[in-house]
């Protein structure tokens, strides 16, 4: 900036870079914990609490949850659970929100209305007439159950997160695309979707999340050890007595893995500005 | 390359009735431009004859073929919209090679297509950019680019220049002209500049409030418009209007003044408004008595504006009067360029 001096700059420049210092260490010291915690040998483990680091470094505890749990299996379950009720979420989103975005139809502010009430609902105030329902359906202790209910309660939300993105797509577009010879499917197909990638990757980045640390509903409908998913399979670890710290990290830190490879995947969609040059300028 | 009518056309948003009637004759390689204020119903009714929006009554005809229920892709059209709408993803030579994509004609001929429509256009150093990667007017000619390689039946225009600054848009204006000139096409360019529709037009249709005014070629528009909507918005600067009486064949303003009319049955006592074009009023040892308010010399020309019969006035001189703020002087205009219309209906009379 001019009418600056150096001085000032250097100061300027300098409280910037202390204040995202300041925010990553506070967004990333439990992460850090969490995997010192995970390598920490279990005699160690309340001698050298506060250390940064520990003095010794071991990996039993991975070896023991890969080998002596059934922590793969509810990793797997997650895993299912989590990628299916992602991709039905963002499909049926982004068709409900294209419908939102684009057509005036009857009901339509009720339409908006009701999905946005069901946001408003307390979770454990559903709980007992869900556990009702899908006790008569069959779907309790059942993944696709989990699927379900995952489904129902993200979509609302991500309808509403697709549609702000279709906004964001002029309506010009897909009529210059019409005149060009598509039907309303394919101009969809071949100029919106491209166009919306950014947020539907979005969409899915934030259903996965939510479904992948889903714990309430998982906790209550599932049973059997073939059907948890890892966020109930973590509790396994909380024993009577003790809490088995250095599995429970472990399994943990092996948690968060797919969920950085995911958004690792998804950066690239995630970024915005890919319909820079569409109209005027 | 195709002729267009329109039937009695009706079109209506909910309760309100944007287009009211329409019927329109576009003969075939005419350039026909629809002129008129925002608002006034021009991009609807170029979007009802794209088939982007469905008309609530009459019938859209292209060429031998009715229309009016077919979808936009069935219509061999093109459209140029006034934000370009250029699909982002796609580089330039596949923005314009898209239709043909779609139409699955063969590799060789889109090529040549292209090829030769970039070429029409200066646009070969441009083909393998993004259209973010363009400035304004290159992203207006890819636009143009992406229309003219369907050899359509008819192009439409919605504003395409009104995101240009005003060289820009003048050096366009004459582009498209050139354009049209060479390839023949049958097209129907929207715009609210009543500059760009003398200019371009081969017929003008003036529109106001959903309802066709008049539709002529640009001079008989300029020289006798059919009423005074038509008068006030065609022609820059602005026809001044005066009330007036007749009064033994002759106009008398509301000072008194007496302005004459060329001969016709003139009734007597009759409430009529004239309009005079700026450059048709002069300077006079007698007339109509006026004050001199401001002077604006523009080098070609300078206009004044006086206050005269209680009415602002404009004054184009082509000579380059001596004039100063305050200085009285006396206005006339020949009978002949005089026009007189209806104070209620506003329709012209002579
Ligand atoms: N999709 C729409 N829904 C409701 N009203 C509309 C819609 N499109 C245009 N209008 C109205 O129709 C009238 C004509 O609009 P338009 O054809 O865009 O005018 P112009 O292009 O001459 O400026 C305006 O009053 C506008 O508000
Ligand atoms: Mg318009």
């Amino acid at each position: 900036m001019p009418g600056q001096s150096l001085l000032q700059r250097i100061l300027g420049q300098t409280g910037l870079y202390a204040a995202i210092a300041c925010y990553v260490i506070f967004a990333l010291l439990p992460i850090y914990w969490t995997i010192k915690i995970s390598v920490t040998p279990q005699d160690l483990l309340y001698s050298e609490g506060i250390k940064l680091w520990p003095s010794r470094m071991t990996l039993a505890n991975y070896t023991s949850v890969l080998k002596a749990t059934d922590f793969p299996r509810y990793f797997l379950n997650s895993i299912l659970v989590s990628v299916t009720t992602a991709v039905i979420v963002t499909v049926v989103a982004s068709f409900a929100g294209y419908a939102l975005s684009r057509f005036r139809f009857r009901g339509k502010a009720v339409v908006s209305l009701v999905l946005l009430l069901t946001q408003t609902f307390p979770l454990v105030m559903v709980i007992p007439p869900i556990y009702r329902i899908m006790g008569q359906l069959g779907l309790t202790d059942n993944l696709y159950g989990l699927i379900i209910i995952y489904t129902a309660f993200n979509i609302a939300f991500a309808t509403f997160l697709m549609q702000s993105f279709l906004d964001g797509v002029p309506k010009d577009l897909e009529e210059a695309a019409m005149i060009d010879g598509c039907t309303r499917f394919e101009a969809l197909r071949r100029v919106i979707m491209p166009l919306t990638l950014p947020g539907m990757g979005a969409t899915v980045a934030f259903v996965f999340t939510a479904a992948w640390s889903e714990l309430l509903f998982a906790l209550m409908l599932i049973n059997s050890e073939s059907q948890k998913t890892f966020s109930v399979g973590l509790l396994t670890f909380v024993g009577k007595f003790a809490v088995d710290w250095g599995q429970m990290m472990a399994a943990s830190v092996m948690a968060l893995i797919p969920v950085c490879l995911f958004f690792m995947f998804l950066q690239r969609y995630l970024v915005t500005g890919l319909t820079a040059g569409a109209v005027k300028g | 390359m195709a002729s267009v009518s329109l039937r009695n056309v009706h079109k209506k948003f909910g309760p309100i009735t944007v287009l009211e009637s329409i019927d329109l004759d576009i003969a075939d390689g005419e350039f026909v431009v629809l002129v008129g204020p925002s608002g006034c119903g021009k991009s609807t009714l170029l979007r009802s004859i794209a088939g982007l929006e469905a008309i609530n009554g009459g019938e859209i005809q292209i060429g031998d073929r009715p229309v009016t229920h077919m979808a936009p892709k069935d219509r061999d059209i093109a459209m140029v919209f006034q934000s370009y709408a250029l699909y982002p993803h796609m580089d330039v030579r596949r923005n314009m090679a898209f239709s043909l994509n779609l139409r699955k004609s063969p590799a060789a001929l889109i090529g040549e297509r292209v090829a030769q429509a970039s070429a029409k256009l200066g646009l070969n150093a441009l083909l393998d950019r993004l259209p973010k990667q363009l400035s304004g007017g290159q992203r207006q000619r890819v636009a143009m680019g992406r229309a003219i390689v369907r050899n359509p039946k008819v192009f439409l225009f919605d504003e395409p220049l009104s995101n240009l600054d005003a060289k820009l848009r003048s050096t366009m204006r004459t582009e498209i002209k050139a354009l049209h000139q060479s390839l023949k096409t049958t097209a129907i360019y929207v715009t609210h500049d009543q500059v760009e529709a003398m200019t371009m037009a081969n017929r003008i249709v003036v529109m106001s409030d959903g309802v066709i005014q008049q539709v002529g070629p640009p001079l008989e528009l300029y020289d006798r418009p059919a009423n005074m909507f038509v008068a006030g918005f065609i022609g820059s600067p602005t026809m001044n209007f005066f009330d007036a009486v007749i009064v033994k064949g002759a106009a008398r303003l509301v000072d008194g003044s007496l302005l004459p009319l060329a001969p016709a049955a003139w009734k007597e006592g009759r409430e009529v408004v004239i309009g005079i074009r700026p450059e048709h009023l002069h300077f006079a040892d007698q007339g109509l008595p006026a004050t001199v308010t401001v002077v604006e010399p523009l080098g070609m020309s300078t206009q004044v504006t006086l206050d005269a019969a209680d009415e602002r006035v404009t004054l184009l001189a082509l000579e380059r009067p001596q004039l100063s703020p305050g200085d009285r002087k006396y206005l006339t205009a020949k009978a002949a360029d005089i026009h007189v219309f209806d104070r209620v209906s506003g329709l012209r009379l002579n």
